[in-house]
C-alpha cells in the first residue's frame, strides 16, 4: 500500500471533525494553480499523478477502490497508474482525447491538472493542456536520462508560455537513488533549458511509484534538500505571472437593461483599471473615462485581470463585442498583419488559398496564412524552411487578417497574444496561434491604412462564386473580336458563370489593364477587347493571375500561334464565332478557371 | 509595481472560477442565437444560475431557464423551483415527454433505463429541438465522474442531440469555438472545472438557497437493495412486508426521488454538510441509482444526448 502515514490523515480528519469552520476559513483563500505533466510513454505519468491523487487525498473512496480492486489481481502493491487509465482505454479504441482534467487540492492551494496522453499526436495535446497552466513537470526517467523528447517537451512547455519549470527524475528507485545519475541529467538539461524562457526551472528527484520526494520526502534521497514535488506546487510564485501592467479590455457582451444604463461586460485579460481612468476603444480611438465598475456584489474603485466586471463610459461611445478598451497610453498593436507561431491540430493540413476565421479574445475575423516561414524541427528544434502546416507540425508564420486585431505579443501576455483557427467549412478548430508580433516593418501602432485591402478572400469568392477571376484577351484590332467575345459572355452565361465583356477598344491601354484586373479580382470571368498587351502589361497580368490569363488570337482555321513562350495559346478560327468561343470556354474549363 | 500592490491583485480560487465561469456564460449569450439553461433544481444548477445573474447584472438572463419534468422529483423540488424562479424573476421553460406519461412510463414498472432514457433523455432532446436552442448551459463538473474528465466546456453535438467522442474540438485558452451548423448545437459546463467542495464552498459563502433535501430532517423511507428510498408519495409500490419509517436523513445529490438514494445524516447546517462530504469522501453518483445500470453507462447515456 501507498505511504500515506495513517497520521496525517488522522490530523486532517481531526482538524475537521473538530474545527469544521476553521478549515472551511482555510480552504477558502486558496489559490488556483494550473500544471501539465509531459512525459513520454512509460516515462511514469500516470503513477505519478496517481500518487498525487492519492497522497494529497484527491480521490474519491469508489476511485480508490476501483483502483485497489483492479490493482489486487495484479500484484501486492498499488497500481497508481490506474487512476488516470480510463484515457488508455479510450486511447485503444480510437478515441481522441486530448486532455483529460484532474483536480485536488491542500490547504494551500487547488490544483487543476491537465493531463495528456503521450502519443503520435502529442504535440496537439501537449498544447491543448498547456495553454493555460502555470507549471509544466517534465519527466525524464532516471535511467535514460536527458532525451530529444524531453527537451521537444520542454520546447513546447516554453512555445506555449508556461512561466514555471519542474523537471522530476522518476525512477530513481531503479538507480538505486544514486546522486551522480541525477546530477549528471541535471547538468545535461539545464545547459539546454537555460536557453528557453521558462522563469525558473526548478529539479526534483523522485520515485512515482515509491512515493519519494513527491508528497512526502525521502529517506533514500538524504543528499536532496530541495522542495518535494508538491512543497514545490504549492509555493511557485504563480500570482506574478499576470500580467498587471498593461490594461486590456476585451468586450464580451453589452448590456443594456434599460434606457439609462449601458455596461460593457468583460473579463480584464490584463493589467489594472481603476474608476476615472481615461480609456481609448480601439479601433475607434475615441477617448473616454470610466465612469464605474460594477459587479454583482456592487460598484469598485479597481479591477484586475482576470476578473470579470461590467465597464460604464462617461460618454456616449460606440462600443461592441470585439472592441478592446485599454489605456490611451499604453496602447496594444493594432494591425492586420502580424507573425505568429501555429500549432496545426487538424487532420486535414493547412491550406494556404482558403481564409479561415481567426478567434481572438472576443473578437473573430477572417484571415488568412499568407506565408509559412518555416516549420521547427521537434528533433533538432531548429527551424527549417517549410511551405505547409500539417496535423502537429509547428511553424513560424505570416498572418493576415481581413481587419485588424488588438494585440501583444505572446510573451507579453497570453491572453491577448493567443489565437485558434477555425475552419469555416467544417466549423473545426484547426490552428493554435501565438502572436510574435507585428509583421517586419509594419509596426502599425499607429494603425493606419487598415480596411484598403479586400475583405473578401479569393477562395471565399471561389467558394460562392464557383469559378476564379479570369482574363480572356482578345485584340481589338482584330475585326473578329467583339462578336467572339459576346459569343463567349452567352457561353458562360448559359453554363451558369459570371462574366462580363469590357470593350476598351477605345480606352488608354492602362485603364484597359485596370479594368480587367478589378473584374478578375472580383471573381468574374472578364473577356476584354482591348489594345494589343504589351510585354510589361502582360506580365503584370499574368503574375496577378497565372493561368487564368488567355490571351486568345483569333487565326484563319488550323493556324498556331503562340505569344507566351511554352504557353499555348488557345486558337480559334476567325469564321465562326460560336466555334471560337467554345475553343475558349473549353480552354477556360482545362485551366480549371471553374 | 511594488510586492505589497502585487499581493493585492491576487483572486481567490474561487473568485477564480467564478470569473471564468462568467467569462464562459457571457461568451454563449453573445455568440449564440439562442442559448437555454439547463435548470435541475439541484445544488450546481442553483450555483449555475446565481453566476448567471452575475455576468449580466444589472440585467436580466438573456436565456430561458429549462426544467425536464419527469413527474418524479421530490415534491419539495418542484416547490424550490417555483418559488426560487418567481423570486428571481427567472424565465423558466418546464418540459415533460407527453408520450412518456400517456404510456405511463415510471421507474417501477420500466426498469431505470428505459425510464431515464424516455423521460429524461428523450424529454430533453424533444425540449431543446422544440425551443430550436442552438446552446445549452449544463451544470456538469468534470470531477463528478471519471468519463467526464475529458468532457470539453463547449461539448459538440450533432444534429440529433448526440455526443460523438471522436469529433470534438480541441480547446485552447479560454477561446471556444461556438460555430455550429444549422441543427446542430453545443452543451456548455461552466462548471467544469469546480469540485464539489468548490461548490459546497461558494453555496456556503454566497448564501445560495438550496432545495431544504439535502439538509437532515425526518423523512419516510423504505429500505431496497441496499439503499433508502424516501417515500415521497404513495405511486412507490410498496413490496410486501415493506413499510415506510421514519428516519434522520439527507441527499447528497438530487434527482427523481425513486432513483435517489438517502443517506443516514444528521447534518442540518452547510458547515456539517460539507464536514460529511468530507469525511466520507464518496464519488457524488454513489447516491444516484442510475449510474450503476451497466458498465460506463455514463458514457453510454451521453452518447444519446444526456447532459
Ligand atoms: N520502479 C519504478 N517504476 C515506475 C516509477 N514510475 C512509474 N513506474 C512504472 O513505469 C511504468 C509506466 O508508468 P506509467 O505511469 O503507466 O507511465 P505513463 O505512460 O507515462 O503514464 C509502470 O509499470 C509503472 O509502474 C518509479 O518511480 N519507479
Amino acid at each position: 500500500m501507498a505511504n500515506v502515514t495513517k497520521e496525517e490523515q488522522a490530523a486532517e480528519q481531526e482538524f475537521i471533525e473538530k474545527d469544521i469552520l476553521g478549515y472551511l476559513a482555510a480552504h477558502q483563500r486558496k489559490e488556483l494553480c494550473r500544471f501539465t505533466t509531459v512525459g513520454s510513454v512509460d516515462d511514469g505519468k500516470s503513477t505519478l499523478i496517481g500518487r498525487l491523487l492519492y497522497d494529497a487525498h484527491g480521490l474519491y473512496e469508489d476511485q480508490l477502490r476501483a483502483v485497489e480492486r483492479a490493482s489486487s489481481t495484479k500484484s501486492q502493491t498499488l497500481d497508481l497508474s490506474l487512476v488516470t487509465d480510463g484515457l488508455k482505454a479510450e486511447r485503444e479504441q480510437g478515441i481522441t482525447i486530448d486532455v483529460a482534467y484532474r483536480y485536488f487540492s491542500t490547504q494551500k492551494r487547488k490544483f487543476i491538472i491537465a493531463d495528456t496522453p503521450g502519443h503520435v499526436q502529442y504535440t496537439r495535446n501537449m498544447a491543448t493542456g498547456a495553454s493555460t497552466a502555470n507549471v509544466a513537470i517534465v519527466l525524464i526517467d532516471a535511467r535514460l536520462g536527458v532525451l530529444q523528447q524531453s527537451r521537444r517537451h520542454a520546447y513546447i512547455a516554453s512555445l506555449l508560455g508556461i512561466p514555471h519549470l519542474a523537471v522530476c527524475v522518476n525512477k530513481m528507485d531503479l538507480k538505486d537513488y544514486d546522486r551522480g545519475v541525477y546530477d549528471g541529467i541535471v547538468k545535461v538539461f539545464r545547459d539546454f533549458s537555460s536557453r528557453l524562457g521558462f522563469r525558473d526551472v526548478t529539479f526534483i528527484p523522485i520515485s512515482a511509484l515509491k512515493g519519494d520526494n513527491i508528497v512526502h520526502g525521502s529517506q533514500a534521497m538524504p543528499w536532496y534538500d530541495g522542495p518535494t514535488l508538491l512543497s514545490f506546487l504549492e509555493t511557485v510564485p504563480i500570482a506574478g505571472d499576470q500580467n498587471h501592467e498593461n490594461f486590456r479590455y476585451p468586450v464580451q457582451y453589452v448590456l443594456r437593461p434599460h434606457l439609462d444604463y449601458r455596461g460593457f461586460a468583460g473579463q480584464i485579460a490584463s493589467g489594472v483599471v481603476k474608476k476615472g481612468d481615461p480609456v481609448m476603444v480601439l479601433p475607434s480611438r475615441k477617448t473616454t473615462k470610466v465612469k464605474g465598475i460594477d459587479t454583482y456584489e456592487g460598484e469598485r474603485e479597481q479591477a484586475f485581470s482576470p476578473m470579470s466586471v461590467t465597464l460604464r463610459l462617461e460618454d456616449e461611445v460606440d462600443v461592441s463585442r470585439g472592441d478592446m478598451l485599454v489605456h490611451p497610453k499604453d496602447l496594444p498593436h493594432v494591425t492586420d498583419r502580424f507573425e505568429a507561431m501555429l500549432v496545426w491540430m487538424n487532420e486535414r493540413p493547412l491550406d494556404p488559398e482558403k481564409s479561415y476565421l481567426l478567434k481572438h479574445t472576443s473578437a473573430l475575423v477572417r484571415a488568412e496564412v499568407e506565408a509559412v516561414l518555416g516549420h521547427t524541427d521537434l528533433e533538432t528544434l531548429a527551424e527549417v524552411p517549410a511551405t505547409g502546416l500539417a496535423l502537429n507540425d509547428i511553424g513560424r508564420v505570416k498572418m493576415r487578417c481581413h481587419k485588424p486585431i488588438f494585440f501583444d505579443a505572446y510573451a507579453k501576455s497570453r491572453a491577448t497574444g493567443a489565437f485558434i483557427l477555425i475552419d469555416s467549412i467544417s466549423n473545426n478548430t484547426v490552428a493554435a496561434g501565438m502572436i510574435r508580433g507585428p509583421e517586419d516593418g509594419k509596426s502599425a501602432r499607429a494603425g493606419e491604412g487598415f480596411g484598403s485591402r479586400s475583405q473578401v478572400s479569393r477562395a471565399e469568392r471561389r467558394e460562392r462564386l464557383g469559378q476564379g477571376g479570369a482574363v480572356v484577351y482578345l485584340d481589338a484590332k482584330d475585326p473578329a473580336a467583339k462578336d467572339v467575345a459576346f459569343a463567349v459572355e452567352r457561353h458562360l452565361f448559359d453554363r451558369g458563370r459570371v462574366a462580363a465583356v469590357v470593350d476598351g477598344s477605345a480606352l488608354a491601354p492602362a485603364t484597359v489593364l485596370e479594368m480587367s484586373r478589378a473584374f478578375a479580382a472580383a471573381g468574374v470571368i472578364a473577356v476584354v477587347v482591348g489594345p494589343a498587351l504589351d510585354g510589361g502589361s502582360r506580365e503584370a497580368l499574368s503574375r496577378d493571375l497565372g493561368d487564368a490569363l488567355m490571351e486568345v488570337r483569333i487565326v484563319p482555321a488550323g493556324g498556331v500561334e503562340s505569344i507566351v513562350p511554352g504557353r499555348p495559346i488557345p486558337v480559334t478560327s476567325s469564321g465562326d464565332p460560336e466555334r471560337s468561343a467554345d475553343s475558349i470556354v473549353a480552354q477556360l474549363e482545362s485551366r480549371r478557371v471553374f | 509595481m511594488s510586492p505589497e500592490q502585487a499581493l493585492s491583485l491576487r483572486l481567490t480560487h474561487l473568485e477564480q472560477l467564478e470569473s471564468e465561469s462568467i467569462h464562459i456564460i457571457r461568451e454563449v449569450a453573445a455568440e449564440f442565437q439562442n442559448p437555454v439553461m439547463m435548470y435541475s433544481i439541484g445544488k450546481d444548477s442553483s450555483v449555475m444560475v446565481r453566476l448567471a445573474k452575475k455576468a449580466f447584472h444589472p440585467g436580466k438572463l438573456p436565456f430561458p431557464l429549462l426544467h425536464i419534468d419527469t413527474t418524479w422529483k421530490f415534491k419539495e423540488m418542484i416547490r424550490f423551483r417555483d418559488s426560487f424562479t418567481k423570486e428571481n424573476g427567472l424565465d423558466l421553460i418546464v418540459h415533460t415527454n407527453q408520450q412518456g406519461l400517456k404510456e405511463n412510463i415510471n421507474p417501477f414498472d420500466h426498469g431505470s433505463k428505459k425510464y431515464t432514457d424516455v423521460m429524461k433523455t428523450q424529454a430533453l432532446l424533444q425540449a431543446l429541438s422544440k425551443g430550436g436552442f442552438d446552446a445549452a448551459f449544463g451544470g456538469a463538473r468534470r470531477d463528478e465522474e471519471r468519463s467526464r474528465a475529458k468532457e470539453r466546456i463547449y461539448s459538440f453535438r450533432d444534429k440529433h442531440g448526440q455526443w460523438d467522442p471522436k469529433n470534438q474540438r480541441p480547446e485552447l485558452w479560454n477561446l471556444y469555438n461556438g460555430k455550429v451548423m444549422k441543427g446542430e448545437s453545443i452543451r456548455v459546463f461552466p462548471l467544469s472545472n469546480w469540485t464539489e467542495l468548490d461548490i459546497w464552498l461558494y453555496i456556503w459563502l454566497e448564501k445560495i438557497p438550496i432545495v431544504p433535501l439535502y439538509f437532515a430532517a425526518e423523512r419516510p423511507v423504505v429500505e431496497r437493495d441496499g439503499t433508502l428510498v424516501m417515500v415521497d408519495d404513495d405511486r412507490i409500490p410498496l413490496r410486501s412486508g415493506e413499510k415506510p419509517r421514519m428516519e434522520l436523513v439527507r441527499f447528497r445529490t438530487l434527482g427523481c426521488y425513486p432513483l435517489t438514494g438517502a443517506l443516514p445524516s444528521g447534518a442540518t447546517t452547510l458547515p456539517e454538510i460539507i464536514k460529511e462530504m468530507l469525511l466520507t469522501k464518496y464519488s457524488e453518483r454513489q447516491g444516484r441509482l442510475i449510474d450503476f445500470d451497466e458498465d460506463g453507462s455514463m458514457e453510454a447515456k451521453k452518447k444519446e444526448g444526456y447532459f
